[in-house]
C-alpha cells in the first residue's frame, strides 16, 4: 500500500523531519535531526563543509536511506517502507550542486524526458511545457542547445526547469550556485528568488547570506550533524544566539579574514 | 621556448662516440641519417637477393588471382561478414544482459555474469567452436542450432563476444558520473528506467570504440570456421583462401584473402582510433 496519494493535513508541514539520524559505516554524519518547512515556506540551511547538509537535503528525497527516523513530505511518509517511493521523488524536485543535465539530450530533451518516461506526457504536451519551463528561466533561446554548449549558469537553469517541469511541491537545492563562476551566479539566484516569490516551498543548502538575507523566511546552521540552531533570517544573519554560528558567519561573510587567521577551509 | 627532452643534459654532456663534441641538433640529425641510410641498405640488399619470378608466381600469379573473383567477394567475403555480423550481434545483446547482471544488486546474478565472463574469456576460441560443431549435436543428439553454419559460427563467435563485451559495457556503465543516475531518480525514474533511458544511451557512446575493435576481432575470429564441417557455399575467407591454394597449389589465393581481410579490419581500426581521439578530445 502507498501513501503518497493521501492529502497533506491542515497542520502538515510542507517537510517534516523527526528523529532523523544517518551513518555511513561508523561515521554517524546526521545525529537527530527535527525539522519542518511549512508549506510556501522558503528555509536555507547554512553550516561548514561535512556537517551533513548535503546527507540532510539527500534523505529527503531518499536519495541517502536514513538509518533511523521519519521524513514527511507532502503529507506522505517518504521513510514508510512500503513507499512508493518514485512516486514520492516525482513530488520533490531536486537541484545539484554539479547540475548533473543528461549531456546526451538538448536542453528540451532533458526538461522533456521526465514529463514523458514518468508521467507519461505525451511528447507535444511535455515539449510544451518543456518550453514553458525554460522560459520560466530565461532560456527561451537554449532550446535545442546541449548541455555542452552552455555555460555553467544556463546548465543549472536548465536543470531548475527540469524539476520544475515536474510540477513539484518541495524544492530542494544543494549548493545550487557553488560551483559557478561568481558572475553568473546572480542570474540563478535570480530564478530562485522569482520561485520564492511565487510561493514555492524550498529548502536551499548555500553559501550565498544574501539570498538567505533577503529570500529565505528562516536559516538553519548545522554543525557535526545536529541543526545548532535556526531562526528568522535578518536575525539569524546578523545577531546569531550561538558562539559557533558566529564564527562560521564571520568566516563566510568575510573569507579573507578567515584565510589570513588560518580558519580551515 | 625549447622543450627538450629529460636527457638532453645528459646528451650534451661529456664527449661520446662518434658524434661528440657536435651540436646536440647537429648530432641528432647526422645519427638519424645513418639510421635511414642503413635501412635503404637493407632494402635494396633484400630486393637484390630475392628471386623476383619466383616470388611474384608463388605469391602474386595473376591468373590465379583472376580466377577467384567474383567468388572471395561474393561468397568468402559475404560469409565473413555474415559470421561476423551474427557473432557481434549475439555477442552485443548477450553483452548487455550478462553486464547487467553483473552490476546487479541480486548477489547471484553477478555470481553467475562473472563466471560467465571468467569462463568464456579464459577458454580457447577454437574450443568453443569445436564444443558448438561438434559437442552440442553429441550432448544432445537429433537437435541441431538453428541456421546451419551460420547459426553455429555465430554461437560460437557470439558466446565468447558476449565475455568481452559484457566487460566492455560494464566499464561504459561505470563510467557514466554517479550524479546521472541520482539526477534520474530524483526526477521520479525507476532504477530500471534511469538504466534505460539515461545511463546507457551514454555508456554506449563511450564504448563505441572498443565495441568497434570487437568487430575487429570477431572478423578476424571467424576465420575459425574452418574447422567446423560446411559447404562449399559457406566457406569464408580463410576457408576459401585455404581450398583454392591447395587446388591450384599456389599461395596467391591466401594472400588475396588476406588483403580482403585488411579492406575490412584496416578502415575499422582506423575508425575505432578516430572515435577514440575524437571522445578524448570531446572531454571537457
Ligand atoms: N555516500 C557516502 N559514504 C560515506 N560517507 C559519506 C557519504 N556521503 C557523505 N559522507 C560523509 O558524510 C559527511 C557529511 O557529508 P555532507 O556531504 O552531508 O556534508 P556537507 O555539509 O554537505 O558538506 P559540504 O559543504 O562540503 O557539501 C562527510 O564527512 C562525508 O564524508
Ligand atoms: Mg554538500
Amino acid at each position: 500500500m502507498t501513501r503518497t496519494g493521501e492529502p497533506a493535513g491542515a497542520d502538515a508541514g510542507a517537510i517534516e523531519i523527526s528523529g532523523l539520524h544517518k551513518s555511513f559505516g561508523a561515521n554517524e554524519v546526521l545525529r537527530g535531526i527535527d525539522f519542518r518547512v511549512d508549506a510556501g515556506e522558503v528555509v536555507c540551511v547554512i553550516g561548514p563543509s561535512g556537517s551533513g547538509k548535503s546527507t540532510l537535503l539527500r534523505c529527503v528525497n531518499l536519495l541517502e536511506e536514513p538509518s533511523a527516523g521519519t521524513v514527511r513530505v507532502a503529507g506522505a511518509e517518504v521513510t514508510d517502507p512500503d513507499v512508493d517511493i518514485d512516486a514520492v521523488r516525482r513530488r520533490i524536485g531536486m537541484v545539484f550542486q554539479s547540475f548533473n543535465l543528461f549531456p546526451h539530450l538538448t536542453a528540451l530533451g532533458n526538461v522533456a524526458v521526465a514529463q514523458r518516461k514518468v508521467l507519461r506526457r505525451g511528447k507535444r504536451d511535455a515539449e510544451r511545457i518543456a518550453r514553458e519551463n525554460l522560459e520560466r528561466v530565461g532560456l527561451a533561446d537554449k532550446v535545442g542547445a546541449y548541455p555542452a554548449q552552455l555555460s555553467g549558469g544556463q546548465q543549472q537553469r536548465v536543470a531548475i526547469a527540469r524539476a520544475l517541469a515536474m510540477g513539484p511541491e518541495v524544492m530542494l537545492f544543494d549548493e545550487p550556485t557553488s560551483a559557478l563562476d561568481p558572475e553568473l551566479v546572480g542570474d540563478v539566484l535570480g530564478v530562485m528568488r522569482g520561485l520564492a516569490e511565487a510561493g514555492m516551498t524550498m529548502l536551499v543548502v548555500t553559501h550565498e547570506m544574501s539570498f538567505a538575507r533577503e529570500v529565505a523566511d528562516r536559516v538553519a546552521f548545522m554543525d557535526g550533524g545536529v541543526i545548532v540552531e535556526q531562526g528568522e533570517a535578518a536575525r539569524m544573519v546578523t545577531d546569531p544566539d550561538h558562539e559557533r554560528t558566529r564564527e562560521f558567519l564571520s568566516r563566510v561573510l568575510d573569507p579573507a579574514a578567515a584565510r589570513v587567521q588560518g580558519g580551515e577551509r | 621556448m625549447t622543450v627538450e627532452p629529460v636527457d638532453a643534459a645528459a646528451s650534451r654532456g661529456p664527449a661520446r662516440g662518434l658524434f661528440a663534441g657536435m651540436p646536440r641538433r647537429r648530432r641528432r640529425r647526422l645519427s638519424l641519417g645513418a639510421q635511414y641510410t642503413l635501412f635503404a641498405a637493407a632494402v635494396v640488399v633484400v630486393a637484390l637477393l630475392a628471386d623476383w619470378p619466383t616470388l611474384r608466381e608463388n605469391f602474386a600469379k595473376q591468373e590465379v588471382a583472376e580466377q577467384l573473383f567474383p567468388d572471395i567477394i561474393t561468397v568468402g567475403l559475404r560469409n565473413t561478414a555474415v559470421y561476423t555480423a551474427v557473432g557481434f550481434g549475439l555477442g552485443l545483446a548477450g553483452g548487455l544482459v550478462v553486464a547487467l547482471m553483473r552490476l546487479s544488486t541480486a548477489a547471484p546474478y553477478r555470481w553467475l555474469a562473472t563466471a560467465y565472463i571468467e569462463v568464456f574469456r579464459g577458454l580457447p576460441l577454437l574450443l568453443i567452436f569445436i564444443f558448438v560443431a561438434v559437442g552440442v549435436p553429441l550432448a544432445f543428439p537429433g537437435t541441431e542450432i538453428p541456421g546451419g553454419a551460420v547459426g553455429q559460427a555465430g554461437l560460437a563467435l557470439g558466446l565468447a563476444a558476449t565475455a568481452y563485451i559484457a566487460e566492455t559495457i560494464r566499464a561504459g556503465i561505470e563510467a557514466v558520473p554517479r550524479g546521472q543516475v541520482e539526477a534520474a531518480r530524483s526526477l521520479g525514474m525507476s532504477q530500471g528506467r534511469a538504466m534505460w533511458t539515461i545511463i546507457l544511451p551514454q555508456a554506449f557512446r563511450i564504448v563505441i570504440p572498443p565495441l568497434t575493435n570487437q568487430v575487429v576481432l570477431l572478423c578476424k575470429d571467424s576465420s575459425l570456421v574452418l574447422f567446423l564441417g560446411i559447404t562449399l557455399e559457406q566457406r569464408e575467407l580463410t576457408k576459401f583462401g585455404r581450398d583454392l591454394a591447395g587446388q591450384k597449389g599456389n599461395t596467391t589465393p591466401i594472400i588475396v584473402a588476406g588483403i580482403c581481410y585488411l579492406i575490412i579490419t584496416i578502415p575499422l581500426s582506423l575508425l575505432a582510433r578516430r572515435l577514440e581521439a575524437r571522445q578524448r578530445r570531446g572531454q571537457r
